[in-house]
C-alpha cells in the first residue's frame, strides 16, 4: 500500500509542476475560462469530464486546484512545522510555569473541533492562498508542539545531554545540536497524515465559502456549486472534483501508514 | 493513596480544568475577533457606508469602548448565558443556538450509534478472519472513509438516493406540507411523544441520509481501532494460556479478548467527537439540514460577527466538555490507569 501511497502523491505533484505549463501551451483549456463553451455539458470527447455551470471545463479546473491544493497544505504544514517544532521543544526543555501555560493552551486547542478552528481563522483572514494556509497552520500547531514537548522533555534527562551541560553548552546549542535530531524523527510521519487531513479541512473551508479567492480554481466551492445542480441529476460536476480530492488524501495516507510502520521497525532494530 | 481517593481527586482536578479551558475559548475567540486585519464595521457595512451609520453601529456592537472593557462585558454576558443579539435581525444569538441545537444533537447522536455498530462490526469480522483478504479489506475501509470528503461522499449519496431512485427526500428536516411536532426540539421524540405516525415516519425518512452518511464516514475510525487492539489482546499471554486450555477461537475472542479491547475504543470515541462536529458541520449543509452548523454558515455569509461568535463559543465548550465526560467515564471503569 506504501507504494501505491508513493505512486499517488508522486503523479499529484507531477500534475503540479505539469498543468501550468500545458495549460500555457493551450494543450489544456483554461481553468477558468468557459464563456463559448456550452453550460452544463456531459462528458464528451471535447470535454471529458463536462463542463460547469459557466461552461468551464471540469477536467481543467480539476487539475488546476489538485496543483493549488497541494501547494496550500505544502505550505500550510510546513509553517505548522516551522512554528510548532521550536515551541514544543522550548516548552519541553524549559519545564516549569512557561511549559505549564502553553500546554494548557495547546490542549485547549486541540480540544476545538478542527474545522471549526479553521472556519474561525478563515472567517477572521479573508479569503486567499496564503490565509487559507495559515488558517489551516494553526490546526497543526499543537499536534507538533505535543509530540515534540514530549520527546524533548523525555530526552532532556538522558546521559548525553547532561554530559553536553556540564561541558558549558548553551541551551540553545543544546537544543539544536543534541535534542533536535532525536526529536525529528517523529516529524514526518505526522506531517504525511497532515497533509492528508488538510487536504480534506481546506475541501472543507472551499465548500463553506471560505477558502480561495474565487479566482483559484478549488475543489471545495466547485462542489459547492455542483451542489445546486445535483437535484437535477448532472453528476459530472460532482464526481470528478471530489474523487481527485478523495485519491489525494487516500495516497497521502497510504503514505502516512507505510512511514509509520516503517519508522516503528526501524526504532526497534536500532 | 487508595484507589477510591485518587479517582475523586483526578475527577477534581480534571473538572476544575474544564472551566478554564472555556475561558481561554472564550478569550481566544473574543481576541480573534478584535485582533484580525479588517474592521467588523467595514465587513457588515461595507467601506461606502457614511460615518454617521458607521459609529452608531460600532456603539451598538460595543466597539467604542477601550479593549479591556470590552473583554470584561463580555465574559461577564457570557457566565450569564447572555451571547449578545444578532445583527440581521435582532434576535438574541442564545435564542438561534438554542433552536437549531436540537436538530444538531439529533443528527449527530443518532450518526455516532451507526458509527460505532457498524464499526464494531466490521473490526470484529475483519479480526474474526483473520485471512490476508479480510484483513486488507478491513485495513482498506478504514482509510477509505477516512478519506472521503463527508460533503462529498453526502453529495454522492444524495445523487444516488434521493435523485436517481428517489426513495429519500434530497434534504431538509421534516416534510415541507407538514407542521413539525412541537416539544423538545427533537422530532424523533416529540412525533414519538405525540403518537403521530406520520410525523415519525416523515422525521425518519429525513434523518436516514445525512445520518447514514456521516456515520459510515465515521465508522472506519471505530473499526480501524477495535481491530489494532483486538489484534494486539490475541497475541498475549492470557489469550494464548485459554488457546492452551481448548477454548474454542470464538469464546476467546468474544468472552476474553472483546472486553479487554474495546477500552481503547471508548478513547477513541472521545477523540472522535471532535470530527463528528466537524464532520457534521459539513454533512449539514450538504443535506440543508437545518441545525447549528447551517447557521453558522448563514452567519459566516452574512457577516454576522455576534452569530459567529456565539455559535463557535458553544459548539468548542460542547467539545471539550464532552471530551473531559469521556475521560472521566474512561478513568473510572478501567482499573489500571493511574493517575
Amino acid at each position: 500500500m506504501t507504494s501505491w501511497g508513493i505512486l499517488i502523491v508522486l503523479i499529484y505533484v507531477g500534475i503540479t509542476i505539469f498543468t501550468p505549463i500545458l495549460s500555457h501551451f493551450g494543450l489544456i483549456p483554461e481553468p477558468s475560462f468557459g464563456l463559448e463553451n456550452p453550460i452544463y455539458s456531459p462528458p464528451s470527447l471535447g470535454h471529458w469530464c463536462g463542463t460547469d455551470r459557466l461552461g468551464r471545463d471540469v477536467c481543467a479546473r480539476t487539475l488546476a486546484a489538485s496543483s493549488v491544493a497541494l501547494q496550500v497544505v505544502f505550505l500550510a504544514v510546513s509553517l505548522a512545522v516551522i512554528i510548532g517544532v521550536p515551541l514544543g521543544m522550548v516548552s519541553g526543555y524549559l519545564g516549569g510555569i512557561v511549559d505549564r501555560i502553553l500546554v494548557l493552551i495547546m490542549d485547549t486547542l486541540y480540544a476545538i473541533p478542527v474545522l471549526l478552528l479553521s472556519v474561525v481563522m478563515a472567517f477572521l483572514l479573508g479569503r486567499g492562498v496564503f490565509n487559507a494556509a495559515m488558517a489551516l497552520c494553526v490546526v497543526y500547531i499543537p499536534q507538533y508542539f505535543r509530540v515534540v514537548r514530549n520527546q524533548t522533555a523525555q530526552v532532556k534527562s538522558d546521559l548525553f545531554v547532561d554530559a553536553a551541560r556540564s561541558c558549558g553548552a548553551r541551551p540553545v546549542w543544546i537544543l539544536r545540536k543534541y535534542l533536535l535530531r532525536n526529536v525529528i524523527t517523529s516529524v514526518p510521519v505526522l506531517l504525511t497524515l497532515n497533509a492528508a487531513d488538510a487536504v480534506l479541512i481546506l475541501g472543507g473551508l472551499g465548500f463553506l465559502g471560505l477558502g480561495l479567492p474565487e479566482s483559484v480554481p478549488e475543489w471545495g466551492s466547485d462542489l459547492n456549486m455542483a451542489l445546486s445542480a445535483l437535484p437535477t441529476g448532472i453528476w459530472w460536476t460532482t464526481l470528478f472534483p471530489g474523487l481527485a480530492m478523495f485519491v489525494l488524501v487516500l495516497g497521502l495516507s497510504f503514505l502516512g501508514d507505510g512511514l509509520e510502520i516503517w519508522v516503528s521497525k526501524r526504532q526497534k532494530s536500532v | 493513596m487508595s484507589r477510591s481517593k485518587a479517582l475523586i481527586r483526578y475527577f477534581i482536578t480534571r473538572l476544575a480544568l474544564a472551566p478554564v479551558m472555556l475561558w481561554i475559548i472564550a478569550s481566544l475567540v473574543f481576541l480573534l475577533l478584535r485582533i484580525a486585519p479588517g474592521d467588523p464595521v467595514d465587513a457588515i457595512l461595507g467601506t461606502r457606508a457614511t460615518e454617521l451609520a458607521r459609529e452608531s453601529l460600532r456603539a451598538k456592537l460595543g466597539l467604542d469602548e477601550p479593549l479591556h472593557q470590552q473583554y470584561i462585558q463580555f465574559i461577564q454576558n457570557l457566565m450569564h448565558g447572555d451571547l449578545g443579539t444578532a445583527l440581521v435581525n435582532q434576535e438574541p444569538v442564545s435564542n438561534i443556538i438554542q433552536k437549531a441545537l436540537p436538530a444538531s444533537i439529533e443528527l449527530g447522536v443518532t450518526a455516532f450509534l451507526i458509527a460505532i455498530t457498524l464499526g464494531m462490526a466490521i473490526g470484529f469480522i475483519g479480526t474474526s478472519k483473520a485471512d490476508g483478504k479480510t484483513d486488507l479489506i478491513g485495513r482498506l475501509f478504514g482509510i477509505g472513509t477516512y478519506a472521503i470528503p463527508p460533503f462529498w461522499g453526502a453529495m454522492l449519496i444524495q445523487l444516488l438516493f434521493a435523485v436517481v431512485l428517489g426513495w429519500f427526500p434530497i434534504g431538509g428536516r421534516f416534510p415541507a406540507n407538514l407542521t413539525p411536532p412541537n416539544g423538545t426540539g427533537f422530532y424523533l421524540f416529540d412525533s414519538f411523544w405525540n403518537r403521530s405516525f406520520i410525523d415519525f415516519q416523515g422525521t425518519l425518512k429525513h434523518l436516514f441520509l445525512p445520518a447514514m452518511t456521516l456515520g459510515i464516514l465515521l465508522s472506519g475510525i471505530f473499526s480501524r481501532a477495535l481491530r489494532l487492539n483486538l489484534t494486539r489482546t490475541l497475541e498475549s499471554d492470557y489469550i494464548e494460556a485459554a488457546r492452551s486450555r481448548g477454548i474454542s477461537e470464538t469464546q476467546i475472542i468474544v468472552k476474553h479478548a472483546f472486553p479487554n479491547a474495546l477500552l481503547p475504543v471508548l478513547t477513541i470515541a472521545g477523540i472522535t467527537v471532535a470530527s463528528l462536529i466537524g464532520g457534521a458541520l459539513l454533512i449539514e449543509v450538504t443535506f440543508s439540514w437545518p441545525g447549528i452548523a447551517m447557521r453558522l454558515q448563514e452567519a459566516i455569509a452574512q457577516r454576522d460577527y455576534p452569530v459567529v461568535q456565539g455559535i463557535v463559543v458553544v459548539i468548542a465548550a460542547l467539545a471539550v466538555m464532552i471530551s473531559i465526560l469521556v475521560d472521566l467515564i474512561i478513568a473510572t471503569i478501567d482499573p489500571r490507569i493511574s493517575y
